[in-house]
């Protein structure tokens, strides 16, 4: 039997291995002969030792089918309400432990090549470590309390990982954009807690309590706090209205956007409705609206995501885009395909940034697709991989990302959401056409540049090659009936899910659709940039494709400006005319009163005495006289 | 017959003089002077008393003055001494430490 406590050292080893790297890059600005070494064995060694712990802790759980539970300390106790430290892994935590471990520490041997000549290394990594703590914490805690902590914690690594080169202002501003939105969102999840704990808060706190007493929450509450939550999820997984950070985010070094900002913590949204399954389960108005945000967000990231220049950026609004398909399925009640799309994304998105990062290394930093072209011949490795990830990513067979996009496509339909699963179709065939677009443009249009690239290191290779059998045969473990297998992993998730049954031909039918749909994508970009990296008009949606339908121009006229307003009202009016203007007389009129009366104080002992005896005749006088 | 009243006449008079003494003169000596007037004046009041009363509390106290204002006359005289070997003057509107510049600036 395995000691449960292991689950702790999963979090506390990348913990550890982080405050290690903080204290000794302290140290090194006295002393600063610290080789990198060091910095790349704690840096490394924490999450790998937390692989080894999560994939021993996954193993027994599969193999004995028991929950781990470890209680480490009491956190709160006041009275009636008592909060666990305690961790818990269950098969949706197990899910979850499975590829973040597994892909972050392969982000982390990929950062480790990525970042070896930036002298930021040390801080680097000591945040990138404190990113996998906090991912474990909401990973593996098994009350709300411990998840929002770890909620948090990732999203101050997030901001401090955007701005890492914080020479730059524009980094700077991006990473507040993140924080601030995601305040916005976490607001939202903070008073759903709170809410959540008011109506069942003294009958234990944990998910297991928490959900044996939900049936006691009136149902326009329970509404109300299962809105609230998702608010929450809105801003860490950037959908409709709060997404606008993510592109931002992508100023980060690529590892960031690679392990943050597409394979793990943009997905805490998504794996926190499917935690809170419980409530959504008898929700539905509010999975129904989560539904369809998540397909407009989906709809509106694809759309914006056709246009874009920036290679990161277009993987920024892939990955807004994949969200909404993960919202779709969590919000109609299909949780187990939710995680494994989840599960099958982290992998290929991944796979598409470290590709994507490859490719601007040896460009010596080019973001910009429109400048590179012609590169299949330079970097044939890159591309094979960028195409095994780009095939994923489009839903093609028998790439993971088909599996998982083929469920949820199936069971939008099989719901009758007939909007949602049109929606969701059109995104599929706008997702297999820009990354193609991206894939053509980089590696195939001709490119009038002649580019020097810079030799590609080894492990950088290796960690393309070990993700890119992740994003072929993910798919595999949760082989749907249709193709003979029986869904082992959605059985093994053991989530409520609502199923539909569909017909063997309906099934064929979507099938084919689905792929067709994701074939003409394909086509329509082939067709269009093989030639040339001239994007093709579009009509009147040109326009606001390319400006990314004026949203951030939109939120900077409602939000930014009128606040930019009021606080320059408030410095201006109320801080210098009003409260300045008030404390200057206050001392200006003692300095004045000062002035006339200081005559008194003349240094000459006998005028005291006068002024003593004047006073004393005085009170003698009034006590006289009253 | 001289009464316990006429003593408290002679003793404010005595006292009001050391009090004008006090302010008005400019001479350190004669101000310390004045201030053991000032002394005595109590001390008379209080012996008065004392004899009208028929209680000696009050001469003991006097007694105290007495002695007491024996020792400060020695420090003060101290004083003056170093005062007048720093200055050169026993004038008490030369001695204006206590003063405060005066800030004209804001104003």
């Amino acid at each position: 039997m395995m000691s449960s406590s292991l689950l702790g050292w999963i979090i506390a080893s990348v913990f550890f291995s982080s405050v290690f790297i903080m204290l000794i890059n302290l140290y090194s600005k006295y002393n600063d002969d610290i080789p990198q070494r060091v910095y790349t064995l704690l840096g490394l060694g924490g999450p790998f030792v937390s692989l080894f712990l999560s994939f021993l802790l996954i193993y027994e759980h599969l193999y004995k089918g028991i929950n781990f539970y470890y209680k480490a300390f009491i956190w709160l106790d006041l009275e009636g309400f008592r909060v666990d430290a305690s961790l818990i892994l269950d098969p949706l935590a197990a899910a979850m432990l499975s590829f973040v471990s597994l892909v972050g520490f392969i982000i982390h041997l990929y950062a480790h090549a990525y970042m070896k000549e930036d002298p930021s290394y040390a801080r680097f990594f000591a945040w990138f470590n404190l990113f996998m703590a906090s991912m474990f914490l909401l990973i593996l805690s098994d009350n709300p309390f411990m998840l929002f902590t770890g909620w948090e914690g990732v999203g101050l690594c997030s901001y401090l990982l955007i701005s890492f080169y914080f020479q730059s202002e524009e980094n700077i501003e991006a990473g507040n954009k993140a924080f601030i939105l995601n305040r916005i969102g976490d607001f939202g999840f903070i008073s759903g807690l709170a809410l959540l704990f008011l109506q069942v808060g003294n009958a234990g706190l944990d998910f297991a309590s928490l959900e044996a007493n939900i049936h006691l929450i009136p149902h326009s509450t329970l509404n109300l706090i299962a809105f609230l939550l998702f608010v929450g999820a809105m801003g860490k997984s950037a959908q409709i209205p709060l997404y606008v950070w993510l592109p931002d985010a992508m100023a980060g070094p690529t590892p960031v956007s690679a392990l943050i900002h597409a394979a793990t913590m943009v997905t805490a949204g998504v794996y926190m409705v499917a935690r809170f399954n419980f409530i959504y389960a008898i929700t539905e108005e509010v999975g129904l609206l989560i539904a369809y945000i998540g397909a407009l967000s989906a709809l509106l990231g694809a759309l914006i995501a056709m246009r874009q220049d920036d290679i990161k950026k277009i993987l920024a609004y892939s990955t807004m885009s994949q969200l909404g398909y993960m919202f779709m399925a969590v919000g109609l009640g299909a949780y187990s395909y939710g995680i494994f799309h989840v599960f099958t994304h982290a992998f290929f998105k991944a796979l598409l940034f470290m590709g994507a990062g490859a490719i601007i290394l040896a460009l010596h930093h080019e973001q910009n697709i429109k400048n590179m072209g012609a590169l299949k011949e330079k970097m044939p490795f890159v591309f094979v991989m960028m195409l095994i990830a780009t095939l994923s990513i489009s839903g093609l067979p028998p790439f993971s990302g088909f599996f998982s996009k083929d469920a949820i496509l199936n069971h939008l339909f099989a719901s009758g959401n007939y909007l949602i699963f049109a929606m969701a179709l059109f995104t599929a065939g706008l997702t297999s056409y820009y990354m193609f677009r991206l894939l053509v443009i980089v590696f195939i249009s001709p490119s009038s540049k002649d580019h020097q690239l810079l030799p590609q290191a080894k492990l950088i290779q290796f960690t393309l090659l070990v993700l890119s059998i992740g994003a072929l045969f993910a798919g595999f473990i949760n082989l749907p009936v249709f193709f003979g297998g029986d869904e082992e992993y959605s059985l093994w998730i053991n989530l409520p899910d609502i199923r539909f049954h569909l017909s063997h031909s309906n099934e064929l039918l979507l099938l084919i659709s689905n792929v067709a749909v994701s074939l003409a994508g394909i086509y329509f970009a082939l067709s269009h940039y093989m030639s040339s990296s001239k994007d093709p008009s579009l009509g009147v949606l040109d326009k606001p494709i390319e400006h990314k339908f004026y949203i951030d121009e939109i939120y900077y006229a409602i939000f930014v400006k009128p606040l930019a307003w009021l606080s320059v009202f408030i410095v201006r009016v109320i801080d210098e005319k009003i409260i300045d203007a008030f404390i200057h007389t206050v001392s200006s009129g003692y300095q004045r009163f000062s002035y006339y009366t200081d005559s008194v104080q003349n240094g000459n002992v006998r005028y005291y005495a006068l002024y003593m005896s004047v006073a004393i005749v005085c009170i003698f006088v009034y006590l006289g006289v009253s | 017959m001289i009464d316990v009243g006429h003593f408290f006449i002679l003793g404010i008079l005595l006292f009001s003089i050391g009090i004008v003494g006090m302010i008005s003169r400019r001479n350190i000596f004669v101000m310390y002077m004045s201030v053991e007037l000032m002394l005595n004046a109590i001390n008379l009041i209080l012996v008065a008393l004392s004899h009208h009363y028929e209680d000696l509390n009050a001469q003991v106290m006097a007694i105290m003055i007495i002695a007491i204002a024996a020792a400060e006359a020695s420090i003060f005289l101290a004083l003056f001494v170093m005062l007048f070997k720093n200055a050169r003057s026993l004038d008490a509107n030369f001695f204006t430490l206590l003063k405060q510049e005066k800030h004209h600036d804001e104003l």
